[in-house]
């Protein structure tokens, strides 16, 4: 069984602070981290190899600096690591990103592809399901749990909605996405550690190496349907009324702010 | 060429989802500024009674497809009929409500008909001037907003979350309703549902909430909760949580406003020892009348509070629970 695992490498947005005189995002010195969902994912695909058998290979798309995801990965215990990266990749939106992706999992070989559900960064939750249509398999997003049926290339997955839950049986080739309740992920271990930049290497794959599989108009910026037309920073609402009062007074501000908005 | 505002109506279990009716609100206010129509596209079992709601909402036309293989939602069904009626609707916009089906269903859309999807847009406008179709959404944790455009392709997509756009009200309109077959083949069933799990919903899903009473990690433990819920039930509310607090254990994830959680507009919200940090701001700012309630006076959350009170939650959540018993009494 052979399992793809897609993850981004995203800034820690728990890090992120703000400028308090022009509001704006103070990016440097933030850590880069594996996002959360893509972390479950590698994880969920190393339980099925732990318990099953196969090969796990993580991939990214990304700059040079995207290395250190894919070597964190080789400690937690994937088997091989390639990073996506050429300037003709850059500024695609999510459609040429999974295009491009798709490419390089069609050179690679796959039965099982596992994508988190969405990075943290962008939150479209797209780039799945689109590789998912590229390559013309089925999909099930937002997985909470992953079985495989013991005489079937098959998956049981548990796929959470707002309201239930529902059992899917998906047979391989297949997409799966995962939730970040799928799983703990493990630690790195010392010898992973040792061997993801001892041992094992990160094979870069450019344009040059999947061009039989993804045409150059469908790639990078050229490849992109969307276009951001500008971005701002949000205009915050004018501040409202800050009272640092007794307890008592407190509740009666509330009480009265209920009572002129008519809500009691 | 293509023209008038598509938008794929969610219906689950024969229930319109209200996100659904939101987008029909916007897409009345897109075409109307453009001399375009609102076409509903509906898919389902059994479904051809809801098209004379969606009319009623603002539909000047409904599509819907019918055939026992769309009863419960799976991907490859559901996007098969919808690739198919927008090509022969050839619709300049399609609107998606960004729901974990909708979340599932756009993308393949997307990337089968090979046009742009902008998520989760919290504004979306026409250009007066260039008559660009404007998708704003929030980027890298809600602080920084960016418009995006689709020149090139059509049609231009976009999901909306649950919340963010206003549905128009009910009333008697006139409207077309149009049967649209779809041939389906097994080959079309790519997925076994073999089971359902209803989670049972004791609790109203938050975006449907007029009131929300929501703890952060400054509410300190699980038991803490419940005085929320107290106020919360006194006030026809419910409660909801910060990441932090959902993170720690103290709320189920469903709870959760936020970037990463839902986006809530409930008429008032209470943000109870919540910090105020901008992924959490990001999906509940539009609230009619925000209540903060943290020690910490330079806390993020003062910054978008309508009425912020510095001072201990734990003694003055039970208090104010207590005096509007009296005073609802």
């Amino acid at each position: 069984m052979k399992i793809i695992v897609c993850i981004k490498q995203v800034p820690d947005t728990n890090e992120v602070k703000l400028d308090q005189e022009t509001g704006v995002l103070i990016r440097d010195g933030v850590p880069s981290i594996i996002n959360p969902d893509d972390l479950c994912g590698i994880e969920a695909a190393l339980e099925l190899k732990d318990k099953y058998g196969g090969h796990v290979t993580v991939i990214t798309m990304g700059p040079p600096q995207a290395d250190v995801a894919l070597r964190e990965a080789l400690a937690m215990g994937c088997d091989a690591a390639h990073l996506i990266s050429d300037r003709l990749f850059g500024g695609a939106d999510t459609w040429a990103t999974s295009k491009t992706l798709s490419g390089a999992i069609k050179k690679l070989g796959y039965d099982l592809i596992i994508t988190g559900r969405q990075a943290i960064d962008g939150d479209t939750a797209q780039v799945g399901p689109q590789i998912a249509e590229h390559l013309g398999i089925p999909q099930v997003t937002y997985a909470q749990e992953i079985e495989k049926l013991e005489n079937e290339n098959a998956f049981v997955v548990l796929r959470q909605y707002e309201d239930r839950y529902q059992k899917i049986k998906i047979k391989a080739p297949a997409l799966i996405t995962a939730l970040s309740t799928l799983n703990s992920p493990r630690y790195m271990s010392v010898g992973g550690i040792v061997a993801a930049y001892d041992e094992l290497e990160v094979k870069t794959i450019t344009y040059e190496d999947i061009k039989d599989f993804v045409e150059q108009k469908d790639i990078g910026l050229k490849g992109s349907p969307t276009r951001v037309k500008k971005s701002f920073t949000k205009t915050a609402k004018g501040k409202g009324e800050l009272h640092e009062v007794p307890d008592d007074e407190a509740v009666e501000i509330i009480i009265n702010k209920l009572k002129q908005h008519y809500v009691i | 060429m293509s023209e008038n505002v598509l938008v794929i109506c969610e219906q689950r279990d024969g229930v319109l989802q209200k996100v659904s009716l939101e987008l029909i609100g916007k897409g009345r206010e897109l075409a109307e500024k453009t001399g375009q129509k609102v076409v509903a596209l509906l898919m389902g079992d059994g479904i051809e009674k809801l098209a004379r709601v969606l009319i009623n909402h603002g539909a000047d036309k409904v599509v819907y497809v019918e055939h026992e293989i769309l009863k419960d939602y799976m991907t490859e069904p559901a996007a098969k009929a919808a690739c198919a009626v927008i090509k022969d609707e050839n619709p300049d916009i399609v609107l998606v409500g960004a729901s974990s089906i909708g979340r599932d269903l756009a993308p393949r859309i997307a990337a089968r008909i090979e046009t742009g999807l902008t998520a989760d847009c919290t504004s979306l406008t026409i250009d007066d001037e260039t008559g660009e179709f404007l998708m704003t959404r929030p980027a890298f944790g809600g602080n920084i907003m960016a418009t995006i455009i689709c020149p090139q392709h059509r049609p231009q997509m976009a999901t909306v979350r649950p919340g963010v756009m206003i549905a128009c009200d009910e009333q008697p309109r006139d409207g077309e309703i149009k049967k649209f077959d779809v041939s389906f083949d097994p080959g079309d069933v790519t997925v076994e549902i073999l089971e359902t799990i209803k989670t049972t919903k004791k609790a109203k899903d938050i975006t449907e909430a007029k009131i929300l009473v929501s703890g952060g990690r400054g509410t300190g433990n699980k038991e803490n909760f419940a005085t929320l819920r107290e106020l919360a039930d006194v006030l026809g509310g419910e409660i909801s949580a910060s990441r932090a607090a959902v993170d720690l254990g103290y709320a189920e994830k469903d709870r959760q406003v936020g970037q990463t959680g839902k986006t809530v507009r409930p008429d008032v919200y209470f943000a109870c020892g919540i910090s105020g940090a901008i992924q959490h701001a990001a999906g509940m700012e539009e609230s009619g009348l925000i209540f903060a309630i943290n020690k910490n006076s330079s806390a993020p959350i003062f910054e978008i509070a309508d009425v912020g009170i510095v001072g201990d939650m734990h003694k003055i959540i039970p208090k104010l629970t207590a005096r509007l018993k009296k005073e609802m009494a």
